[in-house]
């Protein structure tokens, strides 16, 4: 399945300063659909260049990224649990601090 | 007529009496309707306001002219002010009330820097009644392409009180309050007690945490935002039942994750965006007019040229500022050491490693006293490259930290070449020196050169800035 993944906050730094990726993500063996917890463990093996700590934290985000899928907060949607389907846009970010 | 020239002059100045009495009587009758009339004005804005508030959306709540006749327009604006504001009042949508709301309110700024600038400039000159400005930093040279409301007369004097004359030359009819001092748990609760809606204009994580929860504690609602880089963030916390800062971020992110302005850099044009969009939400709460950005947050990536709005969650019920169980208090909130909960400083001194035994350092005095010796010896410069393309030292070479791992035979050449008995050796005895900003990731490389076998490394102390420091003060720092 097709999805966009799209880096910013300084998240692009630990894939190659790439913002935006547009990749095609098949479910996990056995299963019928692809959740993000499938798509997390699949970022962090395929686009995540360095520092994995950075982005990750257990077999979630870390403290301070936000998700979005479909310009949406993935708490509304279920967090790990949220399935996904082709065409979607799914945004990781890092909240900023500066000012 | 009849002329008597004696009895004539008494006549007229009779005449000129009684009018100058029944004149000192008439004015007497005018400024008794004049104070009866500021008290009615007074009694019908506090009216309408309270309706407002009660009920922002009953469109009946309008106003009528209820003293006819007399000059009542009941918005309270004087006309000087009807002119100065005109713009607005000519808004269908935001209108004369909009504008009577403004005046009547108060906001608090915290943080006179690249969000604030902006920000304090667009509240003052569009007449909010009453501003508060937080900070306790003074201008610096290198603070002036993005805190565009201080000027370079103002280098080394507060930033207060640099931005209050900035706010009181633009309008000086809006109340500025100077608040010369770090804002911290001690003098947050006294401070945000007394405005209406704050600005987050900070720049690091601890104030962020402890701002949010003032405003919980207090019920204000929090405009927030941040930029770094090239890139912005923006919404509207605790705001009519919407989420805070801690529904959002329970958990504080690892400090390797927060980056300042300082060490990342940022185009001033970047936060000056995002002050402006602060001040546009905070007179949109000020004013009951149009729909705050809350639940909602605002992504601007100024390369791309993309906004972007999304939805985000709402209040959390587990929240342990604004959670249903565990309200915060006061008494709580003045207990929280921030500082420990972030794993953050609240100073903006940075950070000063000591990772090296005292023989593994050198000050940049003592390297320049062996550079004119004629020491032979190889210096290390581990900045990123485009930090080493802004200055650097003679004859030094360039290996970003991150990359020394890859690039080690790099340094191994280099000492092999300026060894003139060609020992091919890590040992040899051409020195190798390591240098960067501060100080502290030729530390960590010279921890690892050791590591790896080079056992003579040594770090030169303070980096550039103490070079620039020490050494030599022509040499720029940034
Ligand atoms: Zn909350």
């Amino acid at each position: 399945m097709k999805l966009t993944l799209e880096f910013g906050g300084g998240l692009e730094l630990l894939c190659d300063s790439v913002k935006i990726h547009h990749v095609s993500v098949e479910p996990q063996d056995g299963e019928q659909k692809l959740t993000m917890k499938h798509l997390l463990s699949w970022v962090r093996t395929n686009l995540i260049k360095e520092r994995p700590e950075m982005f990750m934290k257990g077999d979630s985000v870390r403290p301070g990224v936000l998700v979005l899928v479909n310009d949406c907060d993935w708490e509304l949607s279920g967090q790990l649990d949220t399935s996904l389907e082709d065409k979607d846009v799914v945004v990781f970010i890092s909240t900023l601090h500066g000012g | 007529m009849e002329s008597d020239g004696g009895s004539d002059a008494y006549e007229i100045r009779q005449k000129i009496e009684t009018l100058k009495a029944s004149k000192n009587d008439i004015e007497r009758q005018i400024s008794a309707l004049d104070a009866q009339l500021q008290r009615i004005n007074n009694n019908e804005n506090n009216h309408i306001k309270t309706k407002e508030k009660v009920n922002s959306n009953d469109s009946s709540s309008s106003l009528t002219l209820e003293n006819n006749g007399s000059f009542d327009f009941g918005h309270g604006l004087a006309s000087d002010m009807i002119y100065r504001y005109s713009r607005q009042l000519l808004l269908p949508s935001f209108g004369v009330q909009g504008q009577a709301n403004l005046l009547k309110s108060s906001v608090l700024v915290i943080g006179a820097g690249g969000l604030g600038s902006p920000a304090l400039l667009y509240l003052a000159a569009c007449g909010v009644g009453r501003i508060g400005i937080v900070d306790h930093d003074v201008v610096e040279l290198n603070n002036l392409h993005r805190q565009i409301i201080h000027g370079e007369a103002y280098i080394g004097r507060s930033k207060v009180e640099s931005a209050a004359a900035a706010c009181r030359a633009i309008n000086s009819t809006v109340e500025i309050v100077e608040l010369k001092e770090a804002f911290r748990t001690t003098n947050a609760l006294d401070i945000v007690r007394k405005y209406d809606i704050v600005i987050d204009a900070t720049d690091n994580v601890p104030s962020r945490y402890m701002i949010n929860d003032c405003c919980v504690v207090l019920g204000k609602p929090l405009i927030s935002g941040a930029a770094l880089g090239l890139e912005g963030q923006l919404t509207v916390y605790n705001y009519n039942g919407g989420p805070c800062y801690r529904c959002l971020f329970p958990t504080p992110p690892p400090t390797t994750a927060c980056q300042r302005c300082a060490d990342s850099g940022v185009l001033g044009v970047v936060p000056g965006v995002i002050g402006c969009l602060q001040a546009l939400e905070a007179i949109k709460v000020a004013s009951y007019v149009g729909e705050p950005l809350s639940g909602r947050m605002l992504l601007f990536d100024a390369l791309a040229g993309r906004l972007r709005i999304v939805k985000i969650r709402g209040r959390s019920l587990q929240c342990e500022a604004c959670g249903e169980n565990e309200a915060l208090t006061e008494e709580q909130f003045r207990e929280i050491d921030y500082e420990i909960f972030t794993q953050t400083s609240l100073s903006t001194v940075p950070l000063k490693l000591n990772l090296l035994p005292v023989g593994s350092r050198i000050s940049s005095k003592e390297y320049r006293e062996r550079v004119v010796k004629g020491e032979v010896h190889v210096l290390v410069d581990v900045r990123p490259a485009h930090h080493y393309k802004i200055v650097s030292l003679p004859k030094s070479i360039n290996i970003p930290l991150p990359s020394l791992e890859a690039r080690l035979p790099e340094i191994t050449s280099a000492l092999v070449n300026k060894d003139d008995s060609k020992n091919a050796s890590i040992d040899s005895n051409v020195s190798l020196y390591v240098i960067c900003r501060r100080g502290n990731d030729s530390q960590r490389a010279v921890q690892y050169l050791h590591k790896m076998g080079f056992s003579s490394a040594k770090d030169i102390i303070g980096g550039l800035e103490s070079w620039a420091h020490d050494v030599d003060p022509n040499f720029p720092t940034y």
